[in-house]
């Protein structure tokens, strides 16, 4: 009690010195805390979206379906057989059927997937109501980025060629019926969404799908021979992005937190060095040696507790700023789960975490050098004769 | 002097390592003080007053010999023990007063009690007292970077007196004070030596503060010359 007492008369008597150190290590506070805060809100957007666009509560894939290979899409198809229709028909799954195929946007040759869906369906966000219109057009829905790549609008039509299930080569214009905005790449990139009936009449593949997107109530063990892949997996790769980001955004954190450390760090050398009689003087008076070293630890730990309350004055104004009105990058076109407006998301964790870690590290740094008060001469510090 | 003796020191050696070799600053010093003497270690610099100081007030320990305060030895006590006895019954004044300069004058004055278990009540009491002792209850809330040497002194005074200890330890007390504020001091800290009956142990080689001391012992080399009762002649020769 008696070290908090004398170190919070020693900083504050110290004035601008340590006030200086405080601003420093405020703004370690508060840069940890919204980069994290940040990366920890792109993560709950990025898989709010994925779920919402693309996830719901899992896939059922054909066993022969590899996402990340269109080599696999021309075998990788199965009839709706079972217990699987009797999920479709309760919409707890809806059938996705995936053709590789060619377009041909004003005379230019791009490679696209061909996503049959089922019109009715309401597992995600997909407009695909706009897929339903007369039987002589093949309506299809695409994203803002698609249309970007395609120069296409809404209205326009477009030739795309794909192969039947024999393999045989067909060709047919198909109806941008409407454009949709999404965050989720794999939706969007590379990818015209066309009613499931019409897709499996080109591609003569009746009643037959590549893979199912279920409901959260779907049982995962009622696969009937299709690989069920939990939300977890399917969200893998914008987890491993975000650890990523939030492991090169802690090395630029623990840079400018070291070099907060280090002027706390240079402060206690220099106030034991030209506080020897001080020192020296509690010694005299009474206090051991460890209460000295608790004196300058604690002064040391308590410029975090200051740099917090410090942080936490423009701080918590900007946090909840950003908290409501986002921060807009316009990197939607990155090919990342990202939205172009990102909303930081604070949560009591990272708070607790990011002042323990800066307390605990402050007082290490401030420990350090006072360890040297247990080996000095009494008789030497009152005279200030120490080197 | 047939007074308690609070203070037995027997030939006390002090080696300061230099180089390869030593430095004897006290060589088989025997010594004897009693309750509320009033009295000087006297000499030139290098003679070994302010190690002999520092050994009687627990900061330094003897190479040899036996340093016996309030009936406890000082050979091997521990740092706790060491700090128990300075912050309860050892009150030190240093030649440049070592006052905190972040606190007050009350709260340099109060320090030294915050380390004893007192009511903030009693501490109050204590320090009020202290400072009317010293004549600067008008002072309590200056830091010391505002107060004159013989004031900045007259602080150090208080906060040696306030926990009321049996032994005070005055290294070089005038050292950097003029003539007026030297015996204002003086004149402070022999009047609480006759009403509290406190032993004042002093290392000076100043006139001013000889002229107050009842006991002479002056120290040359680290060893004794003459340990005599001031005004009344040569009490004993080492």
């Amino acid at each position: 009690m008696i070290s908090l007492k004398l170190a919070y008369r020693n900083l504050t008597g110290a004035g601008l010195r340590t006030w200086l150190n405080v601003t420093v290590l405020s703004f370690a506070y508060v840069v940890i805390i919204f980069h994290q805060g940040l990366i920890d809100g792109w993560h709950r957007q990025g898989l709010r979206d994925l779920t919402e666009w693309e996830v719901a509560g899992g896939q059922l894939w054909h066993p022969s379906y590899d996402r990340y290979d269109p080599m696999t899409f021309q075998d990788a198809h199965g009839v709706i057989n079972g217990r699987i229709p009797g999920y479709v028909k309760s919409k707890l799954a809806v059938p996705v059927l995936v053709v590789q195929g060619t377009a041909y946007p004003q005379g230019r040759l791009q490679s696209i997937i061909l996503k049959g869906i089922d019109r009715s369906q309401s597992l995600v966000k997909l407009p695909s109501s706009a897929l339903a219109g007369d039987s002589g057009k093949i309506n299809a829905v695409i994203g803002t980025r698609m249309a970007k790549s395609l120069k296409a609008e809404k209205g326009d039509y477009i030739l795309i060629r794909w192969r039947d299930k024999n393999g045989a080569f067909d060709a047919a214009e198909i109806y941008i019926a409407e454009i949709f905005k999404c965050d989720v790449p794999s939706v969007d990139i590379g990818q015209i969404w066309v009613p499931l009936d019409k897709l499996q009449e080109m591609t003569g593949l009746h009643n037959e799908a590549t893979m199912f997107i279920v409901s959260d109530q779907y049982k995962a063990s009622d696969t009937d021979g299709w690989k069920f892949k939990e939300k977890a997996y399917l969200t893998k790769e914008l987890d491993e992005l975000i650890q990523a980001k939030r492991g090169g955004g802690m090395i630029l954190q623990g840079i400018l937190l070291i070099i907060a450390l280090l002027a706390i760090f240079d402060t206690q050398v220099l106030s034991i060095f030209r506080r020897q009689r001080e020192i020296g003087t509690y010694i005299a008076f009474g206090m051991t040696r460890y209460q000295v070293v608790g004196i300058f630890t604690v002064e040391g730990a308590a410029h975090s507790i200051f740099a917090a309350v410090l942080g936490a004055l423009y701080g918590i104004p900007l946090f909840i700023y950003l908290y409501y009105h986002g921060i807009t990058f316009g990197l939607g076109d990155m090919g990342l789960t990202l939205a172009e407006t990102l909303y930081p998301y604070y949560s009591l964790q990272l708070i607790v975490i990011t002042v323990a870690v800066v307390v605990i590290a402050a007082t290490i740094v401030s420990f350090l050098p006072a360890r040297k008060i247990a080996k000095m001469k009494p008789t030497d510090a009152l005279k200030g004769k120490l080197q | 002097m047939d007074t308690e003796k609070i203070i037995k020191l027997d030939r006390i050696v002090k080696k300061f390592p230099v180089g390869s070799g030593y430095f004897t600053a006290l060589n088989e010093v025997s010594l004897e003080f009693g309750r509320g003497e009033f009295a000087g270690l006297v000499g030139p610099s290098g003679s070994g007053k302010t190690t002999l100081l520092n050994i009687i007030g627990s900061l330094d320990t003897p190479t040899e010999g036996d340093a016996n305060v309030l009936g406890k030895s000082l050979i091997g006590l521990n740092h706790k023990d060491s700090a128990k006895l300075r912050n309860q019954h050892i009150g030190f004044i240093f030649q440049t007063y070592n006052l905190l300069p972040v606190y007050t004058v009350y709260e340099n004055v109060e320090f030294t009690l915050l380390l004893q278990k007192m009511s903030a009540d009693q501490r109050r009491k204590a320090v009020l007292e202290a400072l009317e002792w010293v004549g600067l209850t008008d002072k309590i809330n200056s830091k010391p970077a505002m107060l004159s040497g013989g004031e900045s002194q007259r602080v150090a005074i208080a906060r040696s007196m306030v926990k009321k200890p049996e032994i005070v330890l005055a290294d070089e007390p005038t050292a950097n004070l003029d003539s007026e504020n030297s015996h204002h001091i003086l004149q402070t800290m022999k009047k609480l030596n006759d009403e509290l009956k406190v032993t004042f142990i002093f290392a000076t080689h100043d006139e001013k503060v000889m002229k107050y001391l009842e006991r002479l012992i002056s120290l040359a080399d680290g060893k004794i010359i003459s340990d005599r009762m001031n005004h009344t002649g040569l009490k004993e020769q080492k």
